[in-house]
């Protein structure tokens, strides 16, 4: 009742201040009436009646004041003079308003940009039911490498482990639908029958897996996102039930997962299937799962670990005691902290370089504050004698300051959506939860809260310093003189800009370096002009070796007739391309020892396919069109591999098996190629043709070398392999400097990043070390002048001015070489070939500062010495 | 008459208002002179804390406010005790009548 009462009556007095004002009146001249007559009655005349009145009333202005200063809205109304204020007072400055307004909107526009970009990666939990209990279970390596899962682990851990609910495992499943018009692939996985339960997400329509689907030549079922419902099916009501081809076979969908559901694991997956594990040949060990469970409630992951490390290493040494490493270690990892280990370092690198940013941005409108604030001092003087106390000025400079940050975080936001935006259509494939990445409220609150914190943390120095002054000098001087107090904490904001200035650069020097060493990097093989794309041969009818075989030699020759073909070659596996497969080799001469086989990289090409990439051969012959089926078995090696095995004896004439049988002459060295990535020099490879591989391929990448542009080329050679096979889907069509690029795509979103940081550093800091200089000489025109008038020369005058920001940048240099050392451990991972120390980075950031120090330094410097003493003296 | 007036101790100005209130309703000067009336001149109020006081109590709901028509056609705003009011008036008595007998005690016992 009261608090409602103290609403409306506030509202009403804010809303019809006149009516409230006539009340007070009405009230208090009633109440003198009164007196008046009072006095009257007790025999006074009405003149002097009226006086006692007055007199009792103690002034009826004042008493009208004191009432109406009564109540919460009177709050209210001081702010808003406070603002309206403010806001004349920026509107009579625009150049500085402008400015300002600008820093803050690109300093918290990027940084809500970036947190937008990061909060869903880093800090969100994952979108499932209790996401802190969906944990990965991994492998660990001797080297401390991870191991992909395996399905008799998974059959073993599931069997026994405690502190799991349900264990899942999941692979990665491309299946082709077939018997339409064009043919079309799907991103899908396939998964253990408790997948879904592991995420705690069952479908919204159909119903989930049972253990009695996964098994081996179970029933064909499939479970579609709400995405792939939509789009291939139309939203159709009845759709569980219905069946379609895959892979020329027919599934049944079962059920349709819910419209939100987001796949962290494979994000681009549209369908499910179950895994229906084939555990023949010994298959049960291969390393190609991936394992995940959910954690029974009150389990921490320690626990969790420790059972599972014990169980895990239980279970090799029963089941597979021949290979059993004591050294194998298990661990349990939560999945957002699995999924995310590969960017963390580079995201809190690039929030860390975005903080730098706004800092500096601060810095700066810190430093135009205070610069605006001496100008102003014969105005503060001016209000502290009319009565102002230190602490009505404070509020009225925050107000001021927190106005600015508003406007500028409200331009900020605006920066922010296009900013995210930016980022989303620049971030690196591979960046998981890009889909979740979006300004929604979390985001929002993080903005409004830094524009709040920057407006008091800008406002706070330049309206204590304004409060500190003394009316009656700043009265007397008018806004020209300095205070020592000034000169010292501009000083502080400069060296503080120079040295965050110097840490981004660095950063970002750093990477540049990087990137610049990693594109110089011998790929092994000559990128210009190929054109490659992957070409399948699935379904019923390349059941048979024989028709894949035929399949694919069609497929060559055809394309080899292309017009601006040069060469055209096979190959099972593409540098860079993301294919990683790789097989013990086993040499002939290490049979019998311990010493298990060597991991290498298994090429299976076309006879001509090392010649047409341009890897060079160091020793012996190349493949050729005789080592066909039936010949004897030959094999190339690649040079890391005849070193690491051969120590510098000759290979050529000896054996080697790929996992088994048959046994490879070596009959060539060919040089390296990098696989993997630009970055991982591991290139050791074993290069046999198709056709003396035990099976044939079913998917293999087609190398064309064109005459001129590669990319020109693609539907020519699409169209030739359709004419063999138009059921055959082609994908991942590129040239092969497109793929050289984008194994660099982590790398260069983060360089992009950084320069584009280090460069609005670079700009701030400048302009912040002019602005400090100037301002400075400004302030000591006068100083300047009679120092001009005792005789001191142009060329002491320009020193005076220089070597104060020349001392300053030395400082904040200093500061700053020990921040970046510290910092660039956060983004050593992110480099390569370049020391984190890297002397010619930091001597050359040290050397950019200087010039733009004295470039800043030199120009008010100029306008000092041509300061006429005459001029100035006279104007005091 | 002669006996120096004091102003109204400190937090008593409400009581003081609520009690002169319960009797009948009134306005802001005839509220004062009754005080003083009554006190016999002991407590003088101060009009601007009087008028203050009447915001903060109508706001608080003790309180309703009135205009009413003067005979020489002024407006004058007439105060009356809510339900709120009176329950305040007791509580505020009986506090005041503790603290006072608490007090006498204490001179007595110096005594």
């Amino acid at each position: 009742m009261s608090l409602w009462r103290q609403l409306t009556r506030g509202l009403r007095v804010l809303t019809n201040r006149a009516d409230a004002d006539r009340d007070v009146n009405d009230e208090v001249e009633h109440y003198l009436e009164q007196a008046t007559a009072a006095g009257i009655a007790r025999g006074l005349t009405s003149e002097e009646a009226r006086r006692a009145a007055r007199i009792e009333l103690g002034g009826p202005t004042a008493v009208r004041q004191q009432v109406r200063a009564y109540g919460w809205e009177n709050l209210v109304g001081t702010v808003l003079a406070d603002l309206r204020y403010a806001a004349r007072r920026l509107h009579t400055a625009p150049g500085f308003t402008a400015i300002t307004v600008l820093t803050l909107a690109l300093g918290i526009g990027g940084t809500t940009a970036i947190f937008s970009a990061v909060n869903p990666i880093l800090f969100q939990a994952l979108p499932y039911p209790d996401a802190g209990r969906v944990a990965s279970i991994l492998e660990l390596g001797t080297d401390g490498s991870q191991n992909a899962g395996t399905f008799g682990m998974y059959r073993g851990l599931a069997a026994g482990a405690r502190s799991f609910g349900a264990i899942a495992v999941l692979r990665i499943w491309q299946p082709i639908l077939t018997g339409q018009d064009q043919p079309e692939r799907f991103e899908g996985q396939r998964v253990s029958a408790s997948y879904f339960g592991v995420l705690g997400v069952p479908p919204a329509q159909g119903r989930d897996f049972q253990e009695s689907d996964d098994r081996l030549n179970g029933p064909n079922v499939v479970i579609l996102s709400d995405a792939l419902w939509r789009r291939r099916f139309g939203a159709a009501r009845g759709i569980v039930g219905r069946q379609f081809a895959l892979n020329d076979n027919s599934y049944s969908v079962i059920g349709v997962m819910p419209a939100g559901f987001e796949n962290v694991l494979a994000p681009s997956a549209e369908l499910w299937a179950p895994l229906q594990y084939d555990m023949s040949e010994g298959r049960a060990w291969g390393h190609h799962l991936h394992t995940v469970g959910r954690l029974r409630a009150g389990v921490t992951q320690d626990q969790a670990s420790g059972e599972i490390d014990a169980l895990g290493r239980a279970v090799l040494a029963e089941q597979r005691p021949e290979t059993y490493d004591p050294e194998t270690r298990f661990a349990v990892t939560a999945l957002r902290d699995d999924l995310t280990r590969g960017v963390k370092p580079a995201l809190f690198a690039i929030m860390g370089g975005m903080m730098l940013v706004l800092l500096i941005a601060c810095v700066n409108v810190t430093n135009l504050l205070l610069a605006r604030g001496v100008q102003r001092r014969g105005e503060f003087a001016l209000r502290a004698s009319l009565g102002a106390g230190s602490g009505r000025l404070i509020r009225q400079l925050l107000t001021e300051s927190l106005l600015l940050s508003v406007v500028g975080g409200a331009a900020g936001m605006a920066i922010a959506v296009l900013g995210v935006r930016a980022l989303v259509a620049l971030s690196p494939p591979g960046l998981p939860r890009v889909g979740a990445i979006q300004v929604d409220g979390a985001v929002f609150a993080f903005g409004l809260a830094i524009t709040a914190l920057i407006g008091l943390a800008v406002g706070l120095v330049p309206a204590l310093q304004a409060a500190r002054g003394d009316p009656h000098q700043d009265l007397k001087h008018g806004a020209r003189r300095a205070t020592g107090g000034h000169h010292r904490t501009r000083g502080v904001l400069v060296v503080a800009e120079v040295a965050l200035a110097l840490m981004l650069l660095v950063g970002s020097g750093l990477l540049l370096r990087s990137l610049q060493r990693l594109f110089a990097v011998e790929v092994g093989f000559d990128a210009s002009r190929l054109l490659t794309m992957q070409v399948m041969a699935s379904g019923r009818r390349f059941d048979s070796d024989s028709s894949r075989y035929r399949f694919f030699d069609q497929t060559l020759e055809a394309v080899r007739q292309v017009p601006g073909v040069v060469a055209a070659a096979l190959t099972g596996q593409l540098p860079l391309s993301g294919d990683l497969d790789e097989y013990g080799a086993i040499f002939e001469t290490e049979l019998g020892r311990p010493a298990p086989g060597y991991s290498a990289f298994r090429y299976a090409v076309s006879p001509g396919y090392p010649e047409m990439m341009g890897i060079p051969l160091r020793r012996g012959r190349m493949l050729n069109s005789q080592d066909r089926a039936g010949a004897p078995p030959v094999a190339l090696i690649s040079e890391s591999l005849a070193r690491v095995k051969f120590q510098g004896a000759d290979p050529i004439g000896q054996l080697v098996r790929m996992g088994g049988d048959p046994a490879y002459t070596i009959v060539g060295v060919v040089g390296d190629v990098r696989q993997a990535s630009l970055a991982l020099s591991k290139s050791e490879a074993v290069y046999i043709t198709t056709s003396q591989w035990h099976r044939a391929e079913n998917a293999m990448s087609l190398v064309v070398r064109a005459r001129g542009d590669a990319a020109a080329l693609a539907p020519a050679v699409r169209q030739a392999v359709g004419s063999v096979d138009k059921d055959q889907p082609v994908m991942r069509v590129a040239t092969l400097e497109d793929l050289l690029t984008s194994t660099a795509a982590e790398r260069r979103f983060s360089m992009i990043l950084f320069t584009a940081f280090a460069l609005a550093a670079l700009i701030l800091s400048s302009a912040g070390i002019y602005g400090v200089l100037s301002g400075s000489v400004a302030e000591r025109t006068r100083e300047i002048g009679v120092r001009a008038a005792l005789g001191a020369s142009r060329g002491e005058i320009l020193a005076l001015v220089v070597r104060r920001g020349i001392k300053l940048t030395l400082v904040g240099v200093v500061i700053g070489v020990v921040g970046a050392v510290a910092a660039s451990q956060i983004i050593v991972t992110l480099l390569f070939g370049v020391s984190r120390l890297d002397p010619v980075t930091y001597f050359g950031v040290i050397a950019l500062l200087f010039g733009v120090a004295a470039i800043a330094s030199w120009m008010p410097a100029w306008r000092a010495a041509r300061i006429d003493p005459a001029i100035t003296l006279r104007a005091e | 008459m002669n006996e120096p007036s004091t102003d109204v101790i400190q937090g008593t100005l409400d009581m003081l208002i609520l009690k002169t209130l319960s009797l009948q309703p009134m306005h802001g000067f005839g509220i004062a002179r009754r005080i003083e009336q009554i006190s016999r001149g002991v407590f003088k109020v101060n009009p601007g804390s009087l008028l203050t006081a009447f915001q903060r109590l109508e706001r608080a709901g003790w309180l309703d406010a009135e205009w009413r028509q003067t005979d020489n056609s002024r407006r004058a705003k007439f105060y009356s005790l809510t339900r709120s009011g009176h329950k305040r008036l007791d509580a505020e008595k009986t506090d005041w009548q503790r603290r006072t007998a608490a007090v006498a005690r204490l001179l007595r016992a110096e005594g």
